[in-house]
């Protein structure tokens, strides 16, 4: 049970504080309801681009890093689809510099012409070591492209391709600065050695006074509901054939969710699952085998990835992924099953909780989901999943129509 | 009225008064000592068996790595499915890890799992049987991923630069080729595994929130095991360094970014230079806000990412600087390396960013011993390294009060680009 206070500030900005007084530190993290999927489909790769620019200089500090290291803190920051999480953790005796340097920056941004020449290669440079550079780096480009036509989840969040990010100009900054990054988007989360009067007062101090801001009223379009197996065949330089097949799932929210979760769990979590122990152990059709899904916030895809052994075919794969696709659609999966995939989740959640800067994030995230006591639930909602749900969860996304298949074939 | 040019005063983090969390230490019956933290608020524990198991003592190619990674895949009593399926049953993490020295087992679960669990590690150091399926399973598995890897810049390239600077024939510098899976044969792996598992030396780590009679538990499933039998054989290998110091190679024609390693070698943390040259690195390219950084990717753009280190070797060890580069810019950012060198011989750091350092690195250590785990991480680094807690001590001493002139003599002393190992692969 993560225990935690909650207050709004006038300009609308939530405020929660975790007090854990066992560690010396302090995390303040600031998450901004803003991911790839707020892009124009024209100008992808933003929201991450935008990423690099917050620790550019805001209007009175002209260096985020330089005073948070003098504090004796360290920060980080991530993108996804979804959102825009800014972490940073410092000795609870100075959290005030970790205060004034984050509302700086929600205040405005310094809107450097030449942090944006510099953070525009940054970001090539890391879309060509993680993208382009590597065999099978743009699988994961193709595979949103095709399982979604019009949810913007159809881009990585590094972008669709170099250009957007290289066309990106100090306008188009200025106008993601003033639609996202506001108090009426943000959520402010404080952990550690602290009290909640103190937090108050020090929110009140630093956030108060900026304004507002415009909520933004997140418009996207669904993906609608697939009705045809959707392949594609990608032949490339890479030593080995690879298959990577695609369902698409339920919402963060929705039960269906938690069944997927599990689902993912018992096909491919771990040594003992089902596809590692049937795929690559006694048939031997796959060097590696991975089941896992993205946790995104809207309807998101259940993935089953794998490099063949040399000598095997797609198709043979492919027929004996569907056997066990056919096994966990027509036979509820065993109490042993059951209860196994239940202590997992149980375990989990224990180790995710294990650092004040984890809770302080997962507190952050639930509140954007709509509630922060969500993540004291979790563990409820994965539990009360039955066999019987799994087995009709299954059957819901576990048809060919709702698949995307990539043949990655090597040259 | 606000003032929000102002940095809030701080407490200068040097002024922290730092301690290390004592380690509890017994010894079973059977002389393996056991060192245990008990720490945290969640339920968990992290349990680690380390054997004098790693590729030092190996007299063939990765014997050591595959009798470490086959450990869960046999015993006379259980599959390998049945392994995994224990373990996962009760939502436990089995892992196992082979490094040069040393081979670790490493559990993590639920506290009141451990019970559970206990026996059937004892069973895998006691009964592993390696069977031929597995082994073939592996062998065709592992091959796939070395060449999914050989593709990779970043992956030729840490394997040249170790082997510029050890010698091929090195525990530290030698590498795996498909021809050395070929060749691995079940008796192998079998006796290695009599001699540094089974009656080899063992040492148990345990952190987290353990529950109340894990000595017991210790003492009932480990303690008569065959274990401490053999001491640990008195192998030396001498380092072969090569003699042509600078490389390029072409490893993918239509690769858009080189992986460059620039390595020299530097003696391991006993040496009196050790714990102030790791202050040096820091400001080098130990961080975020390092000198590397700043220049070259905040400034230059050259790159996502570049950093240097000091190898964690128990022996000899080398001092590295790694980034991958755009294509174009390599030959740049080598150029940029040497000058950030040439700037740290020539001039004293300010006080300012020095004492910038001090904070940053002293704000790093109070969170790390923040969680069970990474202290138990530190303790097992100073156990292995033969090292005490006041090595903790004069660290922190050390960060605190180094000066300027001491660090630049160091670089002086190091960070000469003649002594560098120069390696770029595309």
């Amino acid at each position: 049970m993560i225990q935690y206070n909650r207050f709004q500030l006038d300009n609308g900005l939530i405020v929660l504080v975790h007090e854990d007084n066992a560690t010396p530190m302090a995390v303040v993290n600031v998450l901004y309801d803003v991911g790839a999927r707020d892009e124009d489909p024209a100008k992808t790769g933003f929201a991450h681009l935008f990423e690099h620019l917050m620790f550019g200089g805001s209007i009175n500090i002209p260096d985020y890093d330089e005073p948070l290291r003098r504090a004796g803190g360290d920060n980080n920051a991530y993108t996804t689809n979804d959102l825009t999480n800014y972490y940073c953790q410092l000795p609870a005796a100075n959290i005030e510099t970790a205060f004034w340097l984050e509302s700086d920056r929600m205040l405005s941004l310094a809107f450097s012409e030449r942090s944006l020449a510099v953070q525009r290669k940054v970001v090539c440079e890391e879309f060509k070591e993680h993208y382009i550079n590597k065999p099978y780096g743009d699988v994961w480009h193709k595979m949103r492209a095709l399982a979604y036509q019009v949810h913007p989840y159809r881009w990585m969040t590094i972008g669709k391709e170099l250009s957007h990010v290289e066309d990106a100009t100090i306008d188009d900054v200025r106008a993601f600065f003033s639609k996202h990054y506001n108090p009426a988007n943000a959520i402010l989360v404080v952990a550690g050695n602290i009290t909640t009067d103190e937090v108050k007062r020090l929110s009140e101090k630093w956030f108060g006074p900026i304004p507002s801001g415009k909520k933004y009223i997140r418009c996207i379009p669904q993906e609608p509901k697939q009705t045809e197996a959707r392949k594609q065949l990608i032949e490339a330089e890479v030593p080995l054939d690879a298959f990577i097949k695609t369902w698409h799932m339920d919402a963060r929210l929705d039960k269906g969710y938690y069944a997927a979760d599990l689902i993912s769990e018992i096909l491919g979590g771990g040594g003992s699952s089902r596809l590692y122990q049937s795929l690559v152990k006694e048939k031997k059709l796959f060097s590696n085998l991975d089941c896992y899904h993205f946790g995104s916030m809207d309807a998101g895809l259940l993935a089953v990835e794998g490099k063949l052994v040399k000598g095997v075919s797609f198709e043979q794969v492919e027929k004996a992924l569907h056997e066990e696709i056919e096994k966990i659609c027509t036979t509820p999966i065993s109490d042993n099953e059951l209860v196994k995939v239940q202590h997992k989740t149980e375990s989990v959640i224990a180790f995710e909780d294990m650092s004040v800067m984890s809770r302080a994030n997962s507190l952050a995230m639930y509140e954007l989901l709509g509630d922060a006591s969500l993540m004291n639930t979790e563990l409820e909602k994965y539990h009360a999943i039955t066999a019987i749900d799994m087995l009709q969860y299954s059957q819901a996304i576990f048809r060919e129509s709702n698949s995307n298949t990539i043949y990655y074939k090597a040259k | 009225m606000l003032n929000r040019k102002k940095q809030p005063t701080i407490t200068d983090a040097v002024d922290f008064e730092l301690k290390l969390k004592k380690c509890e230490q017994y010894t079973l019956h059977n002389k393996v000592p056991v060192y245990c933290l008990d720490a945290g608020i969640q339920e968990v524990v992290m349990i680690e068996w380390v054997f004098y198991a790693g590729n030092w003592y190996e007299q063939q190619n990765i014997v050591a790595a595959t009798t470490n990674f086959l450990l869960k895949n046999g015993t006379s009593q259980k599959t390998a499915f049945q392994i995994n399926e224990h373990f996962e049953f009760y939502g436990a993490y089995l892992n196992r890890s082979c490094y040069n020295e040393t081979a670790t087992i490493t559990l993590h679960c639920l506290s009141k799992q451990v019970g559970a669990l206990l026996p059937v590690v004892a069973e895998l150091i006691t009964d592993s049987v390696f069977p031929e399926s597995e082994l073939s399973i592996y062998k065709q598995n592992q091959k796939q991923r070395l060449e999914v890897n050989l593709k990779k810049c970043d992956f030729i390239a840490n394997r040249l630069i170790d082997e510029y600077i050890y010698g091929i024939y090195h525990p530290y510098g030698k590498y795996t080729s498909t021809l050395d899976y070929d060749a691995i044969e079940k008796s192998a792996l079998e006796q290695f595994f009599q001699k540094f598992y089974r009656e080899g030396k063992c040492i148990i780590f345990a952190a987290g929130k353990l529950p109340a009679d894990l000595d017991k538990q210790f003492e009932n499933h480990f303690g008569s095991l065959p274990l401490q039998q053999r001491s640990i054989p008195n192998i030396q290998y001498n380092i072969q360094s090569a003699e042509n110091k600078k490389y390029r190679i072409i490893n993918d024609a239509d690769g858009v970014q080189g992986a460059i390693r620039l390595a020299r070698p530097f003696p391991n943390r006993h040496h009196p230079d050790f714990q102030k040259a790791h202050i040096l690195n820091n400001i080098f390219g130990g961080f975020f806000g390092s000198r590397l950084m700043s220049n070259i990717r905040e400034d230059k753009g050259y790159t996502y990412g570049i950093h240097s280190f000091i190898q964690n070797h128990m022996k000899e060890t080398s001092w590295m600087i790694s980034t991958e580069a755009g294509r174009d810019v390599c030959e740049a950012t080598i150029e940029e390396v040497y000058k950030e060198m040439k700037k740290l011989c020539d001039e004293p750091i300010d006080e300012e960013e020095l004492h910038l350092v001090r904070n940053h690195m002293i704000g790093g250590i109070l969170g790390d011993l923040d969680g069970p785990f990474q202290l138990i991480a530190r303790w097992k680094n100073y156990i292995l390294n033969g090292i005490d807690e006041n090595y903790f001590y004069t660290s922190i001493h050390n960060i605190k009060t180094t000066s300027a002139e001491e660090l630049q003599a160091l670089a002086q002393k190091y960070l000469q680009p003649e002594a560098f190992y120069e390696l770029v692969v595309i």
